[in-house]
């Protein structure tokens, strides 16, 4: 039973989600090592070492794309991949396509790495890559879909399950938000200009932008949940039809929510009152998936006591919760007035970046490797422990920090005198908030830390020198 | 918003919204069993079919009555302008005008009096320090006392003159100095050895023959700015050069390159952003800073 290709299943392709997997946990790494070098540099300045390349207008986008697009993307490629041959009972369409799709991927995050230190940008946010790269993505993208759609075509099973509705929904809209928003008139092969113009172009960055996040982040991550939840907790999913109507819901309602970023901007009125009515209608459907998972674990609470890799799965939960009420609340016209260009929103981002989307990556990944690799569970049990503790600690002292900071600058920009002069000047805030920056920096490496310990974790147990199972668990298709 | 966009945001509105009462309706019926499964298994994923709870289906309802009351409301319903009559500019131009109201009279009070005399005048002061640290700080710094560039308020050295009036209309028309590149004219020697003469000027131990073979060619280009004995020219916004005060440093290499590149120095004129009454309070303080 100790052969080489244990792991190597009769009936699924594995290479390619091994190959996501690895990804998922390098660029994890290096996106992470990437937002404690800005999160510092925000604290000390000098950390930028004067040179362009390093400098946080340039590194901040290599952070963001990187999180979202590197780690994020190859998470839910991976998981994706695993999920829809498992749950269709298939294997996907075609190998070459799927390697194809791996490797184009790779390709895109190496030239993200390359063009954004040297200034290259389209300068839209989450979407700064030139041209040539947009092209390829396009390519990827699609060639992705076939990959996903076709699997689910040749299924085995007469109904489609959850997890692939929103792995289906987040591959079309992203292809669609993502070519619309990218549409450009080229001027050189490093520099094009946007067809949009003004407000127009703002409100097609941001329909991208918070659509980026509702179903990049929410709901392929949503399709993570709903398979490695009920795996790992070895629960029935607790309600069929709540996961019909939050689905529903909530591609129908996040595409209406981009115009809150837009308050008290040259957005006309109507369109900042529908993006904010719409946020809020948003918080039920958001919330139907965290009841769904957290109610799945109903008699199997106990197992929290001892699992690990089922607790990152329900602290994302509980982060995707806050994350989603946050939301809603911050889309408030009153409220966004005073969290606006706050470091309230950077903390909010991140609650539900590092608390919902890496947890629910990392716990999903921990359930991955092992039959991935044919190997009975991760080497050390322990030290996902100490990766859950790193991780939801770090998690605790970024938001926080970040909602002191966010609040106080928010009042110190509104605080006048009697007069009607500004009572603090601009640079008063930013000094105010270096003790809020710190602790940031402290959750952010403590965050870090926890993936190295995840990346040495993974290397012991993935390592040709590791003891496989004695029973692979590669379970009858 | 033609009536074919406003129709269209209807349109769109009213199916998404009533499409989720529908969808959140349709499906709130209560199945006899709570613990029946669908009969789906997928890689041994079952399902239960429990009913949607009922606190989550009183928040979603209670989202869509809030947002269609504030569509009542506010404008959102394609071109409908919401009973309330609100709109964005409408709450600005009011909160200008109710600012105007409060505030000029508090300014005014210092109207009719010289700036020299609202100098002496510590409340005045201290509110002109506070426009000072929200519109001036940026590049003289908190303590208005400069960075390279930008010139230190508190010393006795004035580019364009300290006194009130001109303080004053130094901030409502704004500078622009200009030294202009000598380089090519000059030539690299010419560059070192005008650098030395003009750091000579201030610094008597910098006197060799290298500055003296400088003085002629300063002769030649400089002192029509800049004056014989280096005093400058307060009408041009040329610096005294014979002084210690240096705008962009006063060591060699930095003057050869302000010789060889030249500089551009830029006040913005505050005259069309900042009320009248306001910018006297300013002069007031800059004027009450080196005295």
């Amino acid at each position: 039973m100790t052969h080489p290709a244990a792991a190597e299943h009769p009936v699924y392709n594995y290479k390619v989600v091994r190959q996501f997997t690895i990804m998922t946990v390098v660029w994890g790494i290096v996106g992470m090592l990437v937002g404690v070098v800005i999160a510092a540099q925000l604290a000390f300045p000098e950390l930028n070492f004067d040179s362009q390349w390093l400098h946080f207008g340039r590194l901040r986008p290599l952070h963001t794309n990187a999180v979202i697009f590197a780690f994020g993307g190859s998470a839910l490629f991976a998981t994706s991949f695993y999920v829809v041959q498992r749950t269709c009972q298939a294997r996907l369409v075609s190998d070459r396509l799927a390697s194809f799709v791996f490797w184009g991927w790779q390709l895109v995050i190496v030239l993200a790495a390359i063009t954004l230190p040297l200034g290259y940008t389209s300068s839209k946010e989450y979407a700064e890559l030139e041209w040539p790269i947009d092209v390829l993505i396009t390519v990827v993208w699609v060639a992705y879909a076939i990959v996903y759609f076709g699997t689910i075509a040749r299924r085995k099973t007469s109904h489609i399950y959850v997890a692939n509705w929103f792995f289906g929904a987040y591959i079309i809209t992203i292809a669609v938000l993502h070519v619309i928003n990218s549409l450009a008139i080229p001027v050189s092969l490093t520099k094009s200009y946007s067809i949009y113009a003004g407000t127009i172009d703002a409100m097609v960055q941001w329909w991208y932008g918070h659509n980026a996040v509702g179903f990049f982040l929410t709901a392929g991550f949503l399709g993570i949940m709903y398979y490695f939840v009920p795996k790992q907790a070895e629960r029935p999913i607790y309600s069929y039809r709540l996961s019909i109507v939050h689905f529903w819901a909530l591609i129908a309602i996040y595409m209406w929510a981009g115009p809150h970023h837009l308050h008290y901007t040259a957005l006309p009125d109507w369109a900042q009152s529908l993006g904010m009515v719409m946020s809020l209608i948003l918080l039920a459907p958001s919330w139907g998936g965290m009841i769904n998972g957290l109610m799945t674990l109903s008699g199997a609470w106990h197992k929290l006591r001892t699992d690990p890799t089922l607790r990152f799965l329900i602290v994302s939960l509980s982060f995707y919760a806050m994350s989603t009420f946050e939301g809603p609340m911050m889309s408030i016209k009153t409220v966004n007035a005073l969290s606006h260009y706050t470091d309230w929103t950077i903390g909010h981002v991140h609650s539900g970046a590092l608390g919902w989307v890496a947890m629910v990556t990392i716990g999903a990944i921990y359930h991955l490797i092992p039959p991935l690799w044919g190997r009975k569970e991760m080497h050390s049990v322990g030290l996902i422990n100490t990766h859950f503790w790193l991780a939801t600690i770090g998690t605790v002292l970024y938001i926080a920090s970040l909602w002191v900071n966010g609040i106080m600058q928010g009042l110190m920009w509104r605080a006048y005198n009697d007069d009607g002069t500004l009572t603090y000047s601009f640079a008063e805030s930013v000094a105010a908030s270096y003790p809020g920056y710190i602790v940031r920096l402290i959750g952010g490496a403590m965050f870090f830390l926890g993936m190295v310990v995840m990346a040495w974790n993974t290397w012991k147990t993935v390592s040709p020198g590791a003891a496989p199972a004695a029973e692979p668990r590669v379970q009858p298709a | 918003m033609t009536s074919f966009w406003s129709g269209y945001i209807i349109v769109l509105t009213t199916i998404t919204i009533i499409g989720a009462a529908l969808l959140l309706f349709g499906n709130r019926t209560r199945p006899s069993d709570s613990q029946a499964k669908t009969g789906h298994v997928y890689d041994g994923i079952e399902e239960y079919d429990n009913p949607l709870p009922a606190w989550w289906l009183y928040l979603f309802v209670a989202t869509i009555v809030f947002a269609i009351g504030y569509l009542v409301a506010y404008p959102g319903f394609g071109s409908f302008k919401g009973v309330l009559g609100w709109s964005g500019v409408g709450q600005w131009e009011g909160e200008v005008a109710d600012a105007r109201r409060r505030y000029e009279p508090v300014f005014a009070a210092w109207r009719d009096q010289p700036i020299a005399e609202i100098a002496a005048d510590t409340k005045a002061v201290r509110m002109g320090q506070r426009i000072f640290a929200n519109e001036c700080s940026q590049c003289h710094g908190a303590d208005a006392r400069g960075a390279q560039g930008f010139p230190n308020l508190t010393d006795q050295d004035w580019i364009w003159g300290g006194d009130a009036d001109t303080i004053h209309a130094t901030i409502v028309n704004g500078r622009v100095a200009a030294m202009p590149p000598w380089g090519d004219a000059l030539g690299e020697e010419g560059v070192r050895n005008v650098a030395r003469y003009v750091q000579s000027l201030s610094d008597p131990q910098a006197a060799n023959a290298q500055a003296a073979a400088g003085a002629a060619q300063y002769a030649m280009f400089c002192v029509a700015c800049h004056g014989p004995e280096g005093k400058g020219n307060p009408l041009l916004g040329a610096p005294n050069l014979s002084d210690t005060v240096w705008l962009y440093g006063g060591d060699l290499a930095t003057i050869e390159h302000t010789l060889r590149k030249g500089r551009n120095g830029q006040m913005p004129a505050f005259g069309q952003t900042l009320d009248a009454d306001k910018i006297r309070l300013v002069a007031a303080y800059v004027y009450s800073l080196s005295r």
